[in-house]
């Protein structure tokens, strides 16, 4: 029911219209993350790494959601939300991986992550995700 | 076969890969994100798991395949020197050959974590648990282990791979047919 609720927002203009980032090197994980905001009316774009997050900031382009998985090739979650902390970046990052918080995740939430939610992502767990992003933004 | 029958099975069969543990709640997460302007989407992401999970496959046996290929020939020399009694020709058996290959376990893991991820996204939960599985004996590098799970990933994959298949061919008939997929009816 959140979720209808935060489209039918996005939908008359009440809630600004969110902009996201997907940072994923699982393509079944792009294509779902992908869906899953756009079915909540927030546009999004997809990189399969972290440095292809980091050149897509560097262009000058900016998001209020970062979706950050954690182990990829090139760069890996840590290292990228560290650049982009580092770099200014304010958006919110959410870590999002197959590791639980069990699984000593701790270096990730450290590195500058301001959620974690642990695969697969569901519309509730996005939701939650977007909340802060909404308590963040305002 | 008329469509209300169609439908009847369609929602059957669906209910026995969720009782037989083959999909979990994840799968309908996924038709949750299916409408009207993305009416294929569960198909698209389930072949696209299907396209990945194969690479994957390969790129695990080849990885445990120098093990694999050791294992076939070394035992296939022990057996014929048990059977003629020779069994002092082992000590003739080249040193190198003797010694077993390395396996890189870190890429197996890597590759075993990809294929959890996948498979977790789309609600294969047997193959999510056999991927668990492999993981554990890749951090103990118990090279047994490993190669019994690659059996075991496999296994598990193909079944599910024909049951979402199988689930495919009746939503198509259904469709063919003049009806739509009852998704209301399937309550758990």
């Amino acid at each position: 029911m959140e979720d209808e609720v935060l489209k039918s927002g996005v939908a008359s203009g009440r809630v600004q219209k969110m902009t996201a980032l997907i940072v994923d090197d699982n393509r079944v994980n792009q294509t779902i993350h992908h869906r899953l905001l756009q079915n909540l009316g927030i546009e999004n774009q997809v990189v399969g790494n972290g440095k292809e997050a980091i050149d897509v900031h560097c262009s000058g382009k900016n998001f209020d959601l970062i979706l950050m998985d954690l182990d990829m090739p090139v760069m890996n979650g840590i290292e990228a939300t560290r650049k982009l902390r580092a770099m200014g970046i304010q958006s919110t990052i959410a870590g999002v991986s197959s590791r639980s918080l069990t699984d000593n995740i701790q270096e990730f939430i450290e590195a500058g992550l301001d959620d974690f939610q642990e695969k697969p992502l569901t519309i509730a767990k996005l939701v939650s995700i977007l909340r802060k992003v909404q308590n963040h933004n305002n | 076969m008329e469509v209300g029958q169609m439908q009847r099975q369609w929602v059957d069969y669906t209910k026995s890969l969720f009782l037989e543990g083959f999909l979990d709640g994840q799968f309908l997460q996924l038709q949750q994100l299916q409408d009207e302007s993305n009416p294929d989407f569960v198909v698209e992401v389930v072949y696209l798991f299907f396209e990945d999970s194969e690479k994957l496959l390969n790129d695990l046996t080849r990885a445990l395949h120098s093990m694999l290929f050791w294992l076939a020939t070394f035992e296939c020399f022990m057996k014929v020197c048990c059977f003629w009694g020779f069994r002092f020709l082992c000590i003739f058996f080249p040193p190198s050959y003797r010694d077993q290959p390395s396996v890189d376990f870190k890429k197996v893991d890597a590759h075993v974590h990809q294929f959890k991820g996948s498979s977790s996204s789309i609600g294969a939960s047997r193959v999510r648990n056999a991927c668990i599985a492999f993981r554990n004996f890749c951090e103990e590098q118990n090279i047994e282990g490993c190669l019994g799970c690659l059996q075991q990933v496999k296994q598990e994959y193909y079944l599910v791979k024909n049951k979402l298949e199988t689930l495919f061919r009746l939503e198509q008939q259904i469709v063919a047919a003049g009806g739509s997929i009852p998704m209301t009816e399937l309550s758990f």
